[in-house]
């Protein structure tokens, strides 16, 4: 089950502000979500190693290669905001 | 009594031509944001691929730790919002690290002690934020992202370390091995060797662990261990008064030498880690692990024992000698062409230590070759120069760069071996020093000495010394 702390807990983790009919809205909705989930959990994995990729690949490399770099220009086309050829963001500690 | 458990988190940049997930350099410096591209800014749609040379490089740093390698493990991602992070997670190994079970040995008081290794695992390295003026007050961070996506390896020790002492000579040991695989730097001045600590303090002798802080902030050795004496102190104090320790990061404040808190552990940490879906596991076998074990260099333990065994050198020297690879590369190629390796040894950590440190110079820079060294060595035996004079030459030649036996020439440094020159200035001495004469044939054994360096005074250091003495003696008696 979902509790309302959980939902507060998980948007302070991913900074997003929610009002209280948001949270009480997804609180109800992602409880839905792993209620519908919860099916899975009925089946028998004993024997069945943990999935860590859905496709059957393994070791896929490239080679130390060193190519081309992004135009600066085009680096901080979409920054919010910039100073000489940085980021700039708000102060965070 | 109290004792202290000390942990070791430690990260090391590897020194591959491109970074972790995308062909970015990785080369230090560079103007900002320059070295980078879509894939490490985490722009949508991108494909992170590993590069395969970091994989063989933390495959072979696990077996110079003497770890179990994973025949299996896998990327994931670490969720946290920092501006450093451009995706708001970092692609690290969570419950499948590449190598577990790992241990080197340091030297301690008590003689050698192992120190366990809990694991190995590969990340990307964040960006770097630039303050302008005072970090309390400034409104705003710069960022530069050509440090994320750099390929680090984190090592994590067991908390086996007693002692600020032993929490240094680790993380040396960890260095001079890392240095001698040949995959990383390890310079702490440009953040290729980083640490943080995890330090608690418990009665002497319990099992119980105490509460721990970590500890960040130390940028170099000597910051690693004041900052671990201070903390042991501070968590003492705190118990001896009666108070508990608070579980938190503190960071390390250099000028005023003590630690800070920055923020509670209780609520923070909830990195919701989960399997990265844009990267493949990887499956490491037996024939990959043997190919890299093949690229191993003599790992500083097996040098130090056979620089013991074949050249009959201290324990310390040998450890001294093999701290660094190219101290040892260079005392061997020394060794080579002059084969006595005590003489060779005394030389090295002497004359050329001194020299090197006064210099401030590493002694890949020195500019004596070893082929040098030998040349003066043999100039020594064959009764050329003496021993004393050989000192001087060998500060000149560090200076001037230039060959022993040209310096000996120029400067007329030739050993004076001729008995009737050596005879007639004992004669002159003799004749000028008449109360020293008086005492020494009076028994005064060390006025001898005093003749001798007037003789070695008059010819400039030049006079066999060995002939010096036998020509007063005989001219005494």
């Amino acid at each position: 089950m979902i509790t309302r702390a959980d939902v507060e807990h998980g948007a302070l983790l991913a900074r997003l502000e929610l009002n209280e009919e948001e949270k009480e809205l997804y609180t109800r909705q992602l409880g839905k979500i792993l209620e519908y989930a919860a099916v899975l959990q009925q089946l028998d994995t004993t024997d069945i190693p943990p999935t860590a990729h859905v496709l059957p690949l393994y070791n896929v490399f490239r080679e130390d290669r060193v190519s081309g770099h992004l135009p600066v220009e085009e680096v901080l086309a979409n920054a919010p905001d910039r100073e000489g050829n940085y980021f700039r963001v708000p102060r965070i500690i | 009594m109290y004792e202290a458990v000390i942990g070791l988190e430690v990260h090391v940049e590897l020194k591959t031509r491109s970074k972790i997930f995308c062909s970015s350099t990785t080369e230090f410096g560079g103007e900002p944001n320059t070295h980078v591209c879509p894939v490490c800014l985490g722009l949508p749609g991108v494909l992170p691929v590993v590069n395969r040379e970091v994989v063989d490089y933390a495959i072979r740093v696990a077996l110079a730790l003497n770890c179990q390698i994973a025949r299996f493990c896998k990327f994931d991602r670490k969720n946290y919002y920092y501006p450093d992070l451009p995706k708001n997670y970092q692609i690290s190994q969570y419950d499948l690290p590449l190598a577990q079970n790992g241990y080197l040995e340091i030297e301690t008081e008590n003689g050698p002690k192992r120190v366990g290794i809990t694991r190995i695992h590969m990340e990307e390295d964040a960006g770097k934020l630039v303050h302008q003026g005072n970090i309390a007050t400034t409104p705003y961070s710069l960022v530069d992202y050509n440090r994320t996506g750099v390929p680090l390896l984190e090592i994590v020790s067991e908390p086996d370390l007693r002692s600020p002492e032993e929490a240094r000579a680790y993380l040396e040991k960890l260095r001079t091995i890392i240095q001698y695989t040949g995959v990383s730097d390890c310079k702490m001045e440009e953040g290729s060797l980083r640490c943080d600590a995890n330090v608690s303090v418990r009665p002497a002798g319990g099992d119980a662990l105490g509460t721990k802080t970590e500890i960040k902030n130390m940028n170099s050795f000597r910051a690693l261990h004041r900052a671990l004496a201070y903390e042991i102190e501070r968590q003492i104090a705190v118990l001896t008064e009666g108070g508990r320790v608070v579980q938190e990061t503190r960071a390390w404040d250099e000028d005023r030498g003590v630690t800070v808190s920055m923020r509670s552990k209780e609520e923070a940490h909830d990195y919701r880690y989960f399997p990265d879906p844009d990267l493949v596991p990887l499956v490491i076998d037996e024939a990959w692990i043997e190919k890299v074990r093949t690229t191993l260099p003599e790992l500083p333990d097996a040098r130090r024992k056979r620089y013991m065994e074949d050249f009959g050198l201290s324990r310390y020297d040998a450890t001294v000698l093999t701290s660094s690879k190219e101290l040892g590369d260079y005392f061997e190629a020394c060794v080579a062409a002059y084969p006595h390796p005590k003489t060779v040894a005394n030389w090295v950590m002497g004359e050329l230590a001194r020299l090197l440190n006064a210099h401030n110079m590493d002694i890949i820079a020195s500019p004596v070759a070893p082929a040098q060294l030998a040349a003066l060595l043999r100039l020594i035996d064959d009764g050329t120069i003496s021993g004393k004079i050989a000192k001087t030459v060998f500060e000149d030649m560090f200076t001037t760069r230039k060959d022993p036996a040209t310096i000996v020439r120029e400067k007329g440094l030739v050993q004076i071996t001729d008995v009737d020159a050596i005879a007639a200035v004992v004669d002159e001495v003799i004749n000028a020093n008449p109360k020293s004469v008086q005492d020494y044939k009076a028994g005064k054994e060390k006025a001898l000495g005093f003749l001798v360096g007037q003789v070695m005074k008059a010819t400039r250091g030049k006079a066999n010394p060995a002939l010096v003495n036998k020509l007063l003696k005989e001219k005494l008696n």
